[in-house]
């Protein structure tokens, strides 16, 4: 074990030193501090090698100090597998095992045992980013009594404060921080969220972000809070300040491990107490990487090479007091070393000259983090001085503050900040007490202009732009050399920007590079779009709750616990389980559901079917409102009696069937299909509101308030008779009526009606009661050997009588007509949905696809739901082969002794009797076409 | 996602409506008087402008009351919203 932390410096920095902590690291066990993330961690040892390139296997490092870095992805092994995290934003704790990758991670192979949730949060001003731009932003927000959110991404509030050294109001910055902070909490509508990322910006004020609860307590994360959690933040306003990422220069070479961002190296010094090597070179186009360099040469020996020409006599001067050599108007080239970089390769004005190094610093300048404003549709200028894009113009209910919009000197980033905040707070009417005083920073030199650099020349293929992507200026060169002019066609050609980091320091490098190939300027070749997520979420954060039994509401009926006790296979029919059917002992589906069928059909079964739709129709204009729904005439039905009825869609084609039952003169009872039941409900809800609001209707879902029993076969008269206590012969109870009867004080309501063309009645019982009615029935049942059956069963009984299941047998081109239930449309009435349709011309061709039946020939094979169907041949001719149709529901009849479908099929009704083919799996088989009724066609068996 | 006002409840979040097309296209009041064409285009035909269109909507995980609206298709963004039987 390594407890040496050799390049840890003195008492610098934001760890907590007391406490030890130890992981392990490629296998290696080491040691950290509370504060440390694991980049930070392993720099203390002297390591910057994290893994090594996807592609060409080269080896990879810790590139900078936070989300920007492109290098230090690696795979945590403990205390859960989780692929492709950043060392350098991986909190530190105990017992962290992980490992580097060669670009590319394992997922976990067992389930995550954290759980994961969400919560709502509705603000006047939502506040991106706890640097002083966003502090001044909330604390002057807070101040009015608004309702603020500050989010921000580190553990920390200070932003860019907790990298430096600066001074606000002569005292160290952060005690400024940690005051704000401080008066902050004391507002009780203020929520601020440290280790939350903004990551995603959505229509009106709406913001994604996600709180890392427990990710860094480790193994000792409680077990009762959620380890994370997605914000969904409702702002009107959004005050964006979340800073800005440097950017690096591209020469060859510039991958390895010991490259890294100048001022995330000064982070790591000043925040983590880590100098990041012992010799540093510092290659720059801007003053800012000279903070950077002064901090350092405390520490190491540091020597600048800077782009530009001349520097300013300040600078000169300071770095000679600090000891930094500078050496203007020269460039890196190149560097030297392969798991390390061990020199730098320098041209310019000095000459040729190999820097030795362990640590070579980049800065090329600053890319404002304008993401979540271009997210939010906000666009984009490019800022010829800054080298950078930068928002252009307002959008709605945002505002962009700080280095996030090119801003760079404290004193501009706290007044934007405030500014900002008023502005808001201003616009939304809200009374402003006391804006944030500004602290004072100390007086800063104005920095000198930039150098615009993005590559120095070089062999393009060993320059890497991507450094995730092994993506070099070769690929772009050759992404132009094939024609691509766009940014958005380069990164998908070449890949840049498509990594874990999204190109947050490879995007805009492409489009300086891409700019110079194509000799534009970066304004006329603009970036790529920004989108969501920010930094990666992970997938079980995002479905937070929504896993397992939550995942979708599961809907079961009240007897759904007896079907469960009696072993029934069942199948999900939308939300609901259904028992498809109930397998005896040695029993397979087709073993179970031809005895389930025969026993519908020569005694009696029994089915739960209470999952259909049904919907209470009231009030004085019901009749007329279902006269108008359904194709044929409701009005006239008489109270005490069912009809069955077709709704259409205007185009004319059938949407859903099911029986009506009159129970008062204003009031009728109206069952859907199962899968219809919402869908029908807001469909005579539209037309009611919208077209007839005068109608005097109101339209109650009661499927869940009423279970439904059929009970069906020639001895159901025998059943219901005896457990009911009345005359259920045919003469007394006729088909397609219904009464109400009371059993042992429960309302019970029977209808004779039948979906299966045997005897039948469907018992309707309100749930609460439905369980003991079931058992009871299926009590008096016994000695009939009544059989509960399920789904399947049901439909092959409805298939054996042609009665076609809408959705199954449909697909939303088929008309009444087709189906054969012409009957069924009332020629009476003026006007209905639909009936318009059914008299155009196309609704009127005799070729169309009609409902038939088709018994293969061969009597033994079950034809394939959704086989085609061809002219009869003896072999397949060459495509294209005429479709005639194609089948729609096929099944074993235990009843005809022999396989049999129903299909549509082009002019079907005039084919009866005809032969055609079906391929089946490489062979034609024959079959007759048949009317779609194959039993009991004249309608003997429904009265017992 | 957007915050849409339902103009009986309030702004409501998106994912609670339901789009439901062109405002504004009468059901005929007698369909059989209608030639085919003109049947087909009541049918079948909607305008499809880029800039305000005036939508009808549901407010379908809410009050399930139907409303129009105006919307700029370009931006998406609500301009009005109005009941049943109103003008914009």
């Amino acid at each position: 074990m390594s407890t040496t932390q050799t390049f840890r410096r003195g008492d610098l920095g934001r760890i907590d030193r007391t406490t030890l902590l130890q992981f392990t690291f490629n296998g290696e066990t080491l040691v950290g501090h509370p504060g440390d993330t694991l980049a930070s961690a392993l720099l203390a040892h002297g390591i910057h090698q994290t893994g090594a390139s996807i592609r060409l296997g080269r080896p990879r490092g810790i590139g900078a100090a936070w989300a920007e870095d492109p290098g230090s992805l690696v795979q945590v092994e403990e205390p859960f597998p989780e692929p492709m995290l950043l060392a350098s934003t991986l909190e530190l704790f105990d017992g962290l095992v992980a490992h580097g990758i060669p670009g590319q991670g394992r997922l976990a192979d067992v389930p995550d045992s954290a759980h994961y949730d969400r919560s709502h949060l509705h603000v006047d001003v939502l506040v991106v980013g706890s640097g002083p731009a966003g502090l001044v932003a909330a604390l002057t927000a807070a101040r009015t009594g608004a309702r603020v959110a500050l989010v921000d991404e580190q553990a920390e509030a200070g932003g860019a404060l907790l990298s430096s050294r600066e001074l606000l109001d002569g005292a160290p910055a952060l005690e400024w921080v940690a005051g704000v902070v401080a008066e902050l909490q004391s507002f009780t509508d203020v929520t601020h969220l440290q280790r939350t990322t903004a990551f995603g910006v959505y229509d009106d004020g709406f913001v994604l972000a996600v709180e890392r609860r427990t990710d860094h307590l480790g193994t000792s994360a409680p077990k009762n809070v959620s380890r994370q959690r997605v914000w969904r933040i409702r702002a009107e306003h959004v005050v964006v300040a979340t800073g800005a990422h440097e950017r690096p220069v591209v020469f060859a070479d510039n991958d390895r491990p010991g490259v890294v961002l100048a001022n995330s190296a000064r982070t790591y010094l000043n925040r983590y107490g880590v100098v990041p090597g012992s010799r540093a070179v510092v290659f720059s186009t801007n003053d800012s990487a000279y903070g950077a360099a002064f901090d350092l040469a405390a520490q190491i020996p540091v020597t600048v090479v800077d782009a530009r020409p001349a520097v300013s006599p300040t600078l000169l001067d300071r770095s000679r007091v600090a000891g930094v050599e500078v050496l203007v108007g020269s460039f890196v080239r190149g560097t030297v070393g392969v798991e390390r970089v061990e020199a730098a390769l320098v041209v310019g004005q000095v000459g040729d000259r190999e820097l030795p190094c362990d640590l070579l610093l980049v800065s090329g300048g600053w890319n404002p983090a304008v993401h979540l404003f271009s997210q939010a549709r906000g666009k984009l200028r490019f800022d010829a001085v800054l080298g950078a894009f930068v928002p252009d113009g307002e959008v709605r209910g945002m505002s962009v503050v700080g280095s996030a919009r090119g801003t760079f000197t404290l004193a501009g980033v706290l007044t934007e900040g405030r500014d900002a905040a008023i502005t808001a707070l201003t616009n939304l009417g809200l009374d402003l007490a006391a804006p944030a005083t500004l602290p004072e920073p100390p007086h800063e030199p104005a920095a000198a202009s930039p150098a615009l650099l993005w590559r120095v020349e070089g062999p393009a293929e060993y320059q890497f732009v991507d450094v995730q992507r092994d993506a070099t200026v070769a690929d772009v060169q050759r992404a132009v050399g094939a024609g691509l002019r766009s940014p958005e066609h380069v990164k998908r050609y070449t890949t840049i920007g498509t990594a874990h980091d999204q190109g947050k320091t490879s995007g805009i490098l492409t489009s300086g590079i891409l700019a110079e190939l194509l000799g534009a300027g970066p304004d006329a070749v603009g970036t790529t779009t920004f989108r969501p997520p920010y930094t990666p979420v992970a997938f079980a954060t995002l479905a937070g709750r929504d896993r397992g039994q939550l995942f979708d509401p599961v809907r079961t009926t009240a007897v759904h616990d007896w079907h469960v006790a009696a072993g029934a296979v069942f199948e999900d029919v939308g939300q609901w389980k259904r028992p498809r059917f109930y397998p005896m002992p040695g029993e397979d589906m087709e073993a179970a559901v031809l005895r389930e069928c025969a026993a519908a059909r020569t005694s009696v079964g029994i089915l739960d079917g209470s999952t259909l739709g049904k919907i209470d129709v009231s009030g004085p204009d019901a009749g007329e409102f279902l006269d108008r729904m359904y194709t044929n005439l409701m009005s006239s039905l008489a109270v005490g009696k069912a009809r069955y009825g077709v709704m259409c869609g205007a185009d004319g084609m059938v949407i859903d069937d099911g029986t009506v039952l009159r129970l008062a003169d204003d009031r009728f009872l109206v069952y859907t299909t199962t899968g219809g039941a919402a869908k029908i409900l807001d469909w005579m809800e539209e037309w009611l509101q919208t077209e007839w609001p005068t109608l005097g209707v109101y339209l109650t879902s009661v499927t869940e308030q009423f279970c439904t029993f059929p009970v069906v076969g020639p001895r159901s008269r025998d059943v219901i008779g005896a457990v009911f206590g009345i005359d259920a012969s045919a003469e007394a109870f006729g088909f397609m009526t219904w009464v109400d009867v009371e059993f042992e004080g429960v309302p019970v309501r029977l209808a004779r009606i039948s979906f299966s063309g045997e005897l039948a009645w469907e018992v309707n019982v309100p749930s609460w009661y439905a369980r003991s009615v079931w058992e009871r029935l299926l009590e008096a049942g016994q000695e009939f050997g009544i059989t509960p059956y399920g789904t399947e069963t049901m439909h092959v009984l409805r298939a054996e009588k042609g009665y076609p299941i809408i959705g199954q047998d449909t697909d939303g081109t088929v008309t009444p007509q087709d189906l054969g239930l012409g009957w069924a449309v009332s020629k009476k009435k003026p006007d209905f949905v639909g009936k318009r349709s059914f008299s155009r011309p196309e609704n009127l061709r005799a070729d169309r696809q009609q409902f038939i039946g088709l018994l293969p020939v061969d009597g033994v094979t079950v034809l394939p739901e959704g086989s085609q169907i061809v002219d009869l041949v003896e072999e397949l001719p060459a495509p294209p082969v005429p479709m005639l149709g194609h089948v729609t529901s096929s099944y074993r009849s235990a009843f005809l002794g022999r396989p049999f479908a129903l299909a549509l099929v082009k002019g079907g009704r005039a084919r009866v009797g005809e032969q055609l083919s079906v391929p089946v799996g490489g062979r034609l088989v024959t079959v007759e076409v048949t009317s779609s009724v194959l039993v009991d066609p004249e309608g003997a068996r429904r009265d017992g | 996602m957007q915050l849409i006002e339902c103009p009986w409840c309030g702004p409501r979040e998106e994912v609670e409506f339901h789009y439901g097309g062109q405002a504004h296209v009468a059901y005929p009041e007698v369909p059989a008087e209608l030639s085919d064409a003109e049947w087909a285009r009541y049918l079948f035909f909607r305008d499809n402008p880029k800039g305000s269109f005036a939508e009808r909507w549901s407010h379908s995980a809410g009050c399930r009351r139907w409303f129009n609206a105006v919307r700029d298709t370009v931006t998406y963004q609500f301009q009005t919203v109005y009941r049943v039987g109103e003008r914009p």
